[in-house]
Order: structure tokens, then sequence, then C-alpha cells
């Protein structure tokens, strides 16, 4: 696969989603700007049309809304000495308050501390589509680095004009511009002599190269970093306003489930607001315990049919999939040269079958949410990667214009892609709506694990030919449902079919950080190695043999190097790798197991990753992100499963429920290729990629046994 | 309902609620200290973690009728005059955190760990802190923020013992 630039890449639909259509808003014309900000420049990043369709969604046009409207960003630089940012994107843990805080302050050339920014308020900041998919660093981390120049510019500009100076001679910095000939210098906030000025970006908006950053490109420490470490900064499920009550919803015993009768007049007695609309019951009450023994006073009757069980659960993905179909379009399907030609002369066939169970994300704080009404405009504040996307689903669920809601997103405690949806919000929109009074609800840990929703499971069937000199020659591969992300092979293959079905899963599912790529890095990067015995060679020379892409090339490179690979082992010693290309970033993954033969267990000793994405914004947040990516990418490789009987939930609670914890840390080592010739991409969800195969190569290569099944060993290594 | 009087970050406070409340509950909705949080409610995840008489507690699975006449700190306590508990500097300096829901209870943990043992081994980290849940995977930084305040809290023991 070619390297295509960062506009480029097309996003992977997002197709689990509840989607709610969220047409655009720009609250704040531009006479609003100043009124709400004072004298200053304001500094508006317009999008091109082909970015707007993608960080719209799926290439949908904007039903013909007129491009200059299109903002994604703009900035306020106002004559109090301080800088505001706006971005729809949030903050769920990836410290992009700081990244693209680092990315203002290298071409404004100022302190990181006149910076504030605003994001993910639906009445302050320019429509987003969402915080996924690894889009903030190459799409708004750019974006704001042009507005942030073109704010420069502006300021130059304003000094060439006072002084009649040539513009291009003029320096900007530390707040002030200065004339190098004459030594005269001009505070930023003394030029703007309390004029207001909006300016949008050039298309050619000239940029710092990376090359000669300052403060993109270093470690800063956190924005935020004290609230942080005093208990100060204030969570969505941390808000709190005067007058306000603590909802609860009575939930029903099992998925799909509908209401037969509900007796709610004892909970009424006990003074609390009870509210019952179809199938929804909840409570609103001064106290959360009032509320939980409110919603303990309601007796319910409920139906429901039977569902199947985690034990059908392939089966069931393979039956159910619409097969032959291309159900949802571009990236479904995938057909190059001859398949079965070449699997009928190779002189090596290989078939296997891999499969993934569904996972829950378990963001440590749950779903949080504090709805308010003023009359008929209503204010939630939430914990959501998708404020707008909510703003939608809360128009809708209570059927009131979207310009009557303003989402608000506090900097939450992580998502994982597990927060796309506004389920506590629209409950407690509900809640409030009845009690004429604010409601908070807060997810219990055991409603997280249930009423949120899944990543998805799959089926992945390989079958493929390899000649004996190592060359690959037939490539099919076939995914059931996890999702068609990372599903093409980066080995030069000239005969391929690759298809993705979609299934009607039977629990609620949706995106997790990396989507199918894990997956499906999965079931070829255990392939390979299944591929490379075949034929005798070394994994790693296999692959190499088999692979063009130099930057690919360069990380499995790295790692091998710092890994050690070919160096001698102990018995119960194994060492594997796994790797790929995903989200523009290049990861090559390294692990060294040590298997237990008495009592099989598995522990992951070492993990050495070896990662590319372009120019590094911030090379400690950056090894931060791919030592997270690792441990929790553990989890799912080796014990993570939902088990789900008949509508339930059968492991819904963190004592039975395993996350990785302290004890299963293996020593991890991170090696950055920062490219700074190519541009910066994001490192959210890549790295994890090569966790799973490198895990499940190490115990092939330690014991003989090959795992094809994540997780690989929730009740350790049976020895056959 | 019954007045509990308690006594939270060197302070007295008087609350109307049930014994069997959470001191969790308390803390968040009767005295907004919402620094402490809510993970898993059963004492699973140590995102709740208090200090009671000075040892790591968690705060979802305790009776507050049960820490009537025992000193209670919370993350809110930590700070003195300004300035942050060397293991508050030490979680800045390392940047152990990402979305930091954790941290207040690995804070909390990590202190209550130094207050018994001023320097522990990698290992008596590890297991002292394995209660503490970290869904973002900071555990190599936490461990070296513990190991960074244990040197900065005891600078000579530090220098002459190993591990």
């Amino acid at each position: 696969m070619s390297t295509r630039a960062a506009g480029q890449i097309p996003l992977e639909p997002e197709r689990y989603e509840l989607r709610a259509p969220a047409p655009y808003h720009f609250d704040l014309g531009r006479r609003d700007f100043f009124k709400f900000l004072g004298a200053g420049i304001v500094v508006v990043s317009v999008l091109k049309p082909a970015i707007v369709a993608q960080e719209s969604g799926g290439g949908r046009q904007r039903r013909g809304e007129s491009l200059p409207q299109d903002v994604d960003a703009w900035l306020h630089l106002g004559a109090n000495g301080k800088v505001t940012v706006y971005t729809g994107k949030v903050e769920v843990g990836q410290n992009i308050r700081t990244s693209l805080s680092q990315a203002v302050a290298e071409e404004l050339h100022i302190p990181i501390g006149r910076i504030e920014l605003v994001m993910g308020d639906t009445q302050l900041t320019p429509f987003d589509m969402g915080t996924f998919g690894s889009r903030t660093t190459p799409t708004m981390n750019l974006q704001l680095r042009k507005v942030a120049a073109a704010a420069r510019e502006e300021l130059v500009e304003l000094a060439a004009k006072q002084w009649q100076a040539d513009r291009l001679q003029l320096r900007a910095a530390d707040w002030k511009v200065t004339d190098p000939k004459t030594n005269r210098t001009v505070d930023y906030a003394a030029l703007l002599k309390g004029q207001q000025i909006t300016r949008t970006i050039a298309a050619d908006q000239p940029l710092i190269p990376a090359s000669q950053w300052k403060v993109a490109g270093q470690s800063v420490p956190r924005v935020d970093g004290r609230d942080l470490v005093t208990g100060q900064h204030r969570y969505p499920s941390d808000q709190k306003l005067a007058g306000m009550l603590y909802g609860k919803v009575l939930r029903p015993p099992a998925f799909n489930a509908g209401l037969v009768s509900a007796d709610t007049k004892k909970a009424e007695q006990m003074g609390v607001t009870v509210v019952q609309d179809g199938n929804f019951i909840g409570v609103a009450a001064p106290s959360s315990r009032a509320a939980e023994s409110a919603v303990d006073a309601i007796h319910a009757e409920w139906k429901s049919e039977p569902q199947i069980s985690n034990k059908e659960l392939f089966d069931y993905l393979r039956k159910g999939a619409a097969d032959g179909k291309d159900p949802s379009g571009d990236g479904d399907r995938f057909e190059s040269g001859s398949v079965d030609k070449a699997l009928s002369s190779a002189d090596h066939k290989l078939h296997s079958t891999y499969t993934v169970r569904y996972i829950a994300h378990v963001p440590l704080e749950p779903r949080a949410a504090l709805a308010k009404w003023d009359g008929d405009q209503l204010t939630v504040w939430t914990g959501t990667q998708r404020p707008f996307g909510v703003r939608g689903q809360l128009a809708e669920a209570l059927h009131i214009p979207e310009d009557h809601v303003r989402v608000l997103m506090p900097d939450t405690g992580s998502g994982y892609g597990g927060k796309h949806t506004g389920e506590t919000a629209i409950e407690a929109a509900r809640l409030a709506r009845a009690a004429k009074r604010p409601v908070k609800i807060i997810w219990t840990r055991e409603e997280e694990f249930t009423w949120a929703y899944f990543r998805p499971a799959g089926v992945m069937d390989v079958t493929s030919g390899v000649g004996n000199d190592g060359t690959i020659t037939a490539w099919e591969f076939h995914n059931y449902n996890s999702g068609s992300a990372g599903i093409k092979p980066y080995y030069e293959i000239p005969n391929q079919r690759i298809i993705f079905h979609e299934v009607n899963s039977p629990l609620r599912q949706g995106s997790y950080r990396a989507l199918a790529a894990t997956a499906n890095h999965f079931a070829r990067e255990s392939h390979m190695d299944e591929l490379a015995q075949a034929v005798k060679m070394d994994p790693l020379a296999f692959r190499l043999k088999n692979l063009k892409n130099e930057r690919l090339r360069a990380v499995f490179e790295a790692a091998a190097k710092q890994f050690g690979w070919g160096k001698t082992k102990n018995p119960g010693q194994g060492f594997g790798m796994g790797g790929g290309y995903e989200k523009l970033g290049n990861i090559a993954t390294f692990a060294e197991v040590n298997v237990d033969s008495k009592s099989g267990d598995v522990k992951v000793v070492r993990v050495v990753s070896a990662f590319e994405c372009g120019a590094v914004v911030n090379p400690d947040n950056l090894r931060n992100q791919i030592e997270g990516s690792n441990v929790q990418g553990l989890g799912g490789a080796l014990f993570e499963a939902i088990e789900f009987e008949n509508g339930k939930i059968r492991n819904g609670r963190l004592s039975q429920y395993r996350v990785p914890r302290f004890s299963d840390l293996p020593a991890l080592e991170t090696v950055l290729l920062d490219r700074k010739d190519i541009p910066s991409v994001g490192a959210g969800e890549c790295p994890m990629i090569g966790l799973a195969p490198a895990i499940a190569n190490a115990i092939f290569d330690a014991t003989g046994t090959r795992l094809r099944a994540l997780p690989l060993v929730p009740d350790g290594l049976k020895q056959s | 309902m019954a007045t509990i009087h308690l006594s939270i970050n060197d302070k007295s406070y008087a609350v109307e609620t049930d014994a069997q409340t959470s001191l969790l509950t308390v803390l968040r909705e009767d005295l907004d200290l919402t620094g402490s949080k809510y993970g898993c409610g059963e004492g699973q995840c140590g995102a709740c973690t208090v200090l009671i008489d000075g040892k790591a507690q968690r705060s979802c699975i305790t009776r507050v009728g049960s820490v009537v006449g025992k000193k209670v700190t919370t993350i809110e306590g930590l700070v003195k005059s300004d300035r942050l508990h060397p293991v508050q500097q030490a979680f800045l300096d390392e940047s152990a955190m990402q979305c930091a829901y954790c941290t207040s209870g690995m804070i909390m943990s990590a202190v209550a760990l130094l207050q018994e043992n001023m320097l522990p081994s990698e290992k008596e980290i590890v297991d002292f802190m394995d209660g503490n849940v970290c869904r973002c995977g900071t555990y190599p930084r936490i461990i070296r923020a513990i190991q960074r305040a244990a040197k900065a809290q005891a600078p000579a023991v530090a220098k002459g013992v190993g591990r």
C-alpha cells in the first residue's frame, strides 16, 4: 500500500454508531464573536469541500449549505493578552488540550500559558463530527497551526503598516512584533488598538516546518496537570447545580425487553419525581440513595424473547452474514488478480479461522450527565466523544429543535471509542423536564457494562497460498461482523479477495479504540507466522520478503533491533511479532512471553514497540499513548471477554470482568521514529494493533500451540 | 437519618444522613468533595481511595457511620499552604496520567504506601497498588512517580540503600 497524504484517507464509516443527523450550526455570528470576547483578531479556519465531506462522515453532502460557513476552528487573540481557541474536539485523556495548545503557541510564538482552549461546547465551538479515528492530530492540529499562523501574519501586517516597514523584515515573538533593523517593538495588544479584525486562513498559509519547531515537538507538561493531581478538575460526573436532583432509571432484566406493566405508587409516595414514558421508567430524588430506594420500590413486569448466548456466537455470526452482498459500500469488498487460480497452483495452501469476542471499554468514569431546562432551552453537561451528535440525539428524543439544545463536554474520564452516544444525557434531560429542576445521572459500573455498547465480536477466515521461496501468491480474507478497519494487507500479494460481511449483532456494538484493526491484524499477523512456518522461514525475514512499504519496513526493523530478534531463548520463553498500518501510523510490536508449563500461566514479560506517525508533536505524550495502547491491548489480547446469555450480561462488574492491572504490566520499551518530513498523524489507536498477534506468535514460539481466538488465555494455557 | 460528625482534611463536618450511606457518597454529594471518584462501587478499582487514620481505604464500600471519630484525608487535603504533596508533584513530573480519573485514588494509595514503606521496591509498589485500576494504562509512569516521590521524601535513605 502506498503512503497517502493525511487529507486523502477515507474515514472508516462508523457503521455501528447510533447516528443522529447533525446539521451544521455555527451559533455565533461575526458580531457576536466580539460582543462575547472584546476587541482582538478573530481567525476562522474554513474547511475545503473534500474535508467537509469527510469530517461530516461517509462523504455525505451538507445539504447545500454555503461553504464559508463550514468553519472547523476559530481563534481569538485579545487585547487582554489572551488567546482563546475554539474547537469541537474533546479531551478524554489523549492530552490534546496540551498538544493543540503547543500548535498554537508554536505558530504565534507565545507562551502556552497565554492560550485557553474552549472544547466541545455546541454553542461556542464550531461543528465537529466527533473525537475519534485518530483525527485530531492530522486535521485539527494542522488547522490550528494555520489559524495561529494567520493571526501572526495579521499582527506583522499591522506593524508593517504602522511603521511603514517591509513586513518580511519584521519578527513576531513573545507577544510583540520587532523590527530588527531599528529595534522598534510593539506589543500585540497595542497593535490592535481596540479594533475588531476578522480574517480567514489563506489556502497556502505558510507554516513553520517541523524541523524548526521550538514548542511543538517538545515534551511540554500538561496544561491542566495541577487540577488533575489535586482533584480540582470537575469531570462530567462531578458537575453540580443548585437545587439539583439525582436521577436513576429502572433497567429491564434483559435486552430488548418490553414493559408489560409497572406499579410506581410506592415510589411516588416517597416524594420523588417518577416518570413513565413508554419503556422508560426513571425517578429524580434529592439524593442518589433516595433515587435508588425509589427505583427499588417500583414493581415492573417485562417481556423478552429468547436470545442467543456467547456459546452460539461464532456460528450465529457466520450464518447471519448477508452473504455475497456488499452491504454498505466502499471498503467492504476488494478483489485483485485471480485468487482461485493462484490458490490451486500454490506450493503451500493454508486455511485458518480466527475469532474475537465482544469486549467492554470500561472507561473508569461511567457515563454521566447533568441536564437543566430554562423554559424550552436545554443545557446538558455530559461526557461524550460526539457533543454535536448528542445534541442531535437529544433534539430527536425530546422532540425539540436542535438550536434549543446546548451540549457541553467537560474533560472526561476516558472513552476509547465507547462514549459516542448520549444515553445519560437523554435520561437526565427527560427527568429534568418532569422534575422542573436540574437532574444528574451517573451510571453505575453495572449499567455501564450492560447498557453501553461493546467492541464487536467477529470471525475471520483466511485462505492463503505461498510459494516455496516465501512469496505469498494468494490471500482470501473474510471478516464477519467485526468491521473493515485494517482489513487490507500491506504485504505485496498479487491475488486477493477481501470481504467484510455485516451481521445483525446480538449485542449492541460500536466503536472501540482501533475498531476492527485489532481483529484484522490479529488474524493477518498470526497467519503470517503460520505461513512462515509452512515455508520454514524466519517470521521477520518472511514479512520483509513480502513487504515493500518503506515506512512499515522501517518500524519492523527498528523494533527487531531493539528487541534483539534472533537471540536464543530459554525453556518456556517465546518471542513473537505483529505490526501494521492503521490511521496513517506504522507500528511493529515485538513481545516476549513466559509460559509456565505446569500451571499454564502466560506472562507477557516484555513488549517493544516501534512507531512512526510522521513528525512527532509531543514525544513524551506520544510514548504515553503507545504505552497505554499496549497496556489496554493486553486485556483484549489475554483475558477480556463479555459473557452473555439470553439477553443478560453475565460478568458485568469489575469483580467479574478482568482488566489489566499493575501486576500484568510487562517491561515496555518504545522506539519513536520521528519523520519530520511527513505530516503528523494521530497515535491513540494504531499502536494497539500489533500486540495481540505478537503475543499469540510468542506463545506459539514458546509452546508450539497456535491460539487463534481472542482473548488468548482467559484461563491460562490449556496444555494439549 | 442521623447527624454524623466527621473529621475530613482536619475540618469538622456534621452531616444529616443514614449511617449506612457510603463515605464516597457523603464526600461527593453532601460535602461536594468530588476529587474522590466512583469507578465500580465494590472496592475493585481504587478510584475512591481515601486515607482513614492514615490507611488507604475504598470509600465506596466504607459506611460513613464507621469513620466517626477517625481522621479522613481525601485528595483535597493533600495540598498544604498551596504546595503540592511530593506524590502529587511526582505524578506531574512523570506525566503519570491520561484521563486522570484514577489519579486521585492512585495518589492516595501511593501516599499510604510511602507512609508504610519509605522506599518500596518495584515489586512492593506493584503489590500495594494492584487494587487501583488505570484503564488508560499509565502504570509504568505511576510506578516511576512513586519511586520519584520516595526519593524526594527520603533523599538520605535513597542514597544509602538499594532495593
